[in-house]
């Protein structure tokens, strides 16, 4: 397999995300698919930021420990990371700053000569690095162009210089002839996913790693027709969300563990009231603040079994930005189906990590809501067969809407009478059948690798790229389940049937996913977990699995 | 012409006898078919409570309606009106609701200047959860969770209002029925945030209807002029929610400023937006 790792790291506000994604952008243009992934701490200045950008002739959803090339900008960078390199690795790094064994420019130099501010280094970086993996001047010229916003005249000769540096190519970096796809992340997938399934309203209090999607949609308002809103507080966020669904918007939330700890109250009214909203829920490690910039997979039943009360609500799980885009409109689409709450379970890993996007667009389409059709007397909670009441919105002339929190007759009124309570139960929760069989139309779970091992890794959301790539090299079987609520337990039983060995991986402490099947009776053989805020990457899985399987 | 009763559903009414929040029914139903008889569509109210007896009212009245829950009536307010700004966003809520569970929303809609009303049942004490101090008791209020007396000062909500940024901030009085209308009518038709503070008595808590009765006196009569910021300030420190011999009800305060519904949406309508192609977006990515 023709591919490329490369790592760049330096301190915070040298930078490095942005070159990154540069690097990836160059990589790109040559037909590569991509993954890129950035680990950064929470501070704004200093500490030490990496990327690592993997380039590959076949999609990835993945990167790897080790690398071939590493860019520093400071010593860290070394220090910290050069046993990674593979054999023939090389270290290109920054004389003016890092003492190591490579190819040594002086970026600071170049920069300081030209005039051009300490952050241009990273610009000299990426002028360097192109020359070393022979990459054509003109395409580097081009990507620039693209990329730069500020002062573009002055970065393409601070990159040219840097380019002209290094005398031989290291890396002889062959174009494949594969259609070049849009880069995105995580979360502009699942922000694109949303607005393909008729998004009106985006409202978020900033959170990592959910924030992206907030800026994403904020800065492409118009050009996706979205509002967005940033209230003050969570609980804000969702009170504001649930009113405009009962306005009538097609509206989405997002944040991470202890932003929608705080919305579980309102999450619960959304039951109640049968207010139909996304939520992006975009796991970081906790408790509490936890490890703010970092990933975990440690919030799945709290987000499945989140809200007081008896109630139905969907959770899928994406593994990639295809999946983000897809089950994203998937969410939004069963919300207004069936007026419930529905998530979107993410994680950091998945949400600030790039991919090379390859999804068929049509595929998601705003699915109408059930409509009132104006006849008789409106009653928001009129008990219909499949519990789906018609929806009307303030404004109708003809309807007097009422929604409420408070259990209610059909019309919306409070009351505290048996027959009515119970009534009322039973209508809400009937819409799960409906729901289920709606869902059953949907790709559930997925399965990949080699499907007559008896071996199967187990896993959900962002640890699928990572064990698709370990089971094709070992002749294994993936299984990842999609939507985690209402669990699809027969499909799941389905796809693990036939296998000895099933092995649970996640990125928790305790094996949510496997806890979760196991009160469906369906029972893993081992778990291989990992919990140090950091993703499973491709060898280091690879070295666990064959730990387990020896 | 539009009665009240027509306004009314057929929900059982379950305040207590003499309950203030009778009168302020009767006044909100009075001013909403006056609107209606001057040619208003009511179809275009919403109207949104809180958890409380307050939020009852939203039973009891023919319009749409979102019973929110504890503290939560602004923020469910600002979403609606952003959804949909044709409609006229009305809320409702208890001294407990507003001023203890939600504060940090009440704040930022007057700093926001959303275009909304809000009307706070005042009675200064928990009626639903039977007689418990609120952040409007009076200093020492001997409350089922004070029997000693309450350990704290009241909150003077005219105040932090004026501070917040609201440009309509007024007080009503449950006993005055005819001013309290001509209150809510205006703060309805003022472009902005309109808070009302609307003193009532809680017959079986802490029946407070005579101590009002001797001490409220109209603004309107007294020369107060509304677009005087320092004016309303000293109105409002005139009484502390304490002790005291005079209690002004009226509108403290009232200027217009650009609202934030008009800022964030720029005429744009979300619940009328329009699907776009997002393959132009997409194509910046490559």
């Amino acid at each position: 397999m023709k591919e490329l790792s490369i790592l760049i790291g330096g301190k915070a506000g040298d930078g490095i995300r942005q070159a990154g994604q540069t690097i990836s952008i160059l990589l790109n243009r040559l037909g590569y698919r991509i993954f890129f992934y950035d680990d950064y701490p929470s501070l704004i200045r200093g500490g030490h930021n990496f990327s690592i950008i993997r380039a590959s002739e076949k999609p990835i959803a993945a990167h790897k420990e080790n690398v071939d090339l590493i860019v520093a900008l400071n010593q860290d960078a070394v220090e910290k990371h050069q046993n990674r390199l593979n054999p023939g690795g090389m270290i290109l790094y920054d004389s003016d700053h890092v003492e190591a064994e490579g190819v040594g420019i002086h970026l600071n130099e170049i920069v300081k000569g030209l005039e051009g501010k300490p952050i241009m280094r990273n610009t000299a970086a990426i002028g360097g690095l192109a020359k070393a993996l022979d990459i054509e001047w003109a395409v580097v010229e081009d990507v620039m162009k693209d990329t730069v916003e500020k002062e573009i005249e002055l970065n393409l000769k601070i990159a040219q210089t840097a380019y002209n540096k290094v005398e031989e190519p290291f890396f002889a970096l062959q174009k494949l002839e594969q259609n070049m796809l849009p880069l995105i992340s995580g979360n502009e997938a699942i922000s694109l996913g949303a607005v393909q399934a008729g998004l009106n309203m985006y409202i978020a209090y900033p959170m990592t790693p959910a924030s992206a999607i907030l800026h994403y949609l904020a800065a492409h308002e118009d050009d996706l027709g979205v509002v967005t809103v940033h209230p003050e507080s969570e609980i804000g966020v969702i009170l504001m969300a649930l009113g405009a669904a009962y306005a009538g918007a097609r509206t989405m939330v997002g944040t991470s563990g202890g932003g929608f700890a705080l919305m579980t109250e309102a999450l619960s009214l959304s039951g109640q009231g049968e207010f139909p909203v996304v939520f992006v829920m975009a796991q970081r490690p906790g408790p509490s603040t936890g490890v703010p910039t970092y990933t975990m997979q440690g919030d799945l039943l709290f987000v499945v079994h989140a809200g007081h009360g008896e109630f139905s609500k969907v959770v899928v799980a994406p593994g990639d930005a295809e999946e983000a885009f897809y089950l994203t409109g998937l969410a939004m689409n069963l919300a207004w189906k069936f007026h419930i709450p529905t998530f979107v379970l993410s994680d950091k890993h998945l949400s600030e990590s790039i991919f090379s996007f390859d999804a068929d667009l049509d595929k998601v389409q705003p699915e109408d809501a059930l409509l009132w059709d104006g006849k008789g007397e409106y009653k928001r909670y009129l008990d219909t067969k499949d519990g789906i009441s018609p929806l009307a919105f303030p404004g109708n002339p003809a309807a007097t809407v009422k929604s409420t929190s408070y259990e209610h007759d059909e019309y919306g009124i409070t009351t505290e009478e048996p027959e009515q309570i119970a009534r009322m139960q039973k209508k809400r929760l009937r819409k799960r059948e409906g729901l289920l069989a709606e869902l059953a139309k949907n790709e559930q779970v997925k399965i990949y690798g080699n499907p007559e091992s008896k071996t199967v890794l187990l896993c959900w959301g962002s640890t699928k790229g990572a064990c698709v790539e370990v089971a094709e090299e070992l002749g294994l079987k993936v299984v990842q389940p999609l939507v985690l609520e209402p669990l699809p337990i027969e499909e799941l039983k389905q796809a693990l049937s036939g296998s000895d060995k099933i092995i649970d991986v996640e990125v928790n402490a305790t094996g949510q996913l496997a806890k979760l099947i196991s009160s469906h009776g369906v029972c893993v053989d081992d778990m291989i977990l990992r919990f140090d805020a950091r993703p499973f990457t491709v060898d280091v899985l690879l070295d666990r699995v064959k730990e387990v399987l020896s | 012409m539009t009665t009240v009763k027509e306004l009314g559903t057929y929900a059982d009414n379950t305040w207590c006898p003499g309950c203030g929040n009778f009168s302020i029914l009767t006044s909100i139903k009075k001013v909403l078919a006056g609107l209606k008889d001057g040619g208003f569509d009511l179809s275009r109210v919403a109207m949104v409570s809180g958890i409380g007896c307050h939020a009852k009212i939203v039973d009891y009245i023919d319009v749409n309606s979102f019973y929110s829950i504890h503290g939560r009536v602004p923020p469910a307010m600002t979403g609606i009106k952003l959804a949909n700004p044709d409609l006229v966003v009305i809320g409702h809520s208890g001294d407990g609701d507003a001023y203890g569970e939600g504060v940090e929303h009440l704040i930022f809609s007057a700093k926001r200047n959303i275009n909304m009303t809000y009307f706070i049942h005042n009675n200064r004490v928990y009626g639903l959860t039977t007689g418990q101090f609120t952040p409007t008791s009076p200093p020492g209020f001997k409350g089922r969770s004070t029997p000693l007396g309450s350990p704290e000062a009241p909150m003077n909500p005219i105040e932090l209002m004026l501070s917040a940024g609201a440009t309509f901030v007024a007080r009503g009085f449950s006993g005055k029925i005819k001013h309290l209308q001509d209150v809510m009518l205006a703060a309805i038709n003022h472009k902005g945030f309109a808070f009302v503070d609307v003193l009532q008595p809680c017959f079986t808590f802490f029946n407070t209807y005579d101590f009002y009765k001797d001490r409220v006196y109209e603004l309107e009569g007294e020369g107060h002029v509304t677009s005087d910021r320092t004016a309303a300030f000293e109105k409002a420190g005139e009484w502390t929610y304490g002790e005291g011999d005079r209690i002004p009800v009226g509108i403290f305060y009232q200027v217009e400023k650009p609202t934030y519904d008009e800022t964030l949406l720029r005429g744009r309508v979300p619940v009328k937006l329009k699907l776009k192609d997002i393959r132009p977006v997409l194509d910046k990515h490559v």
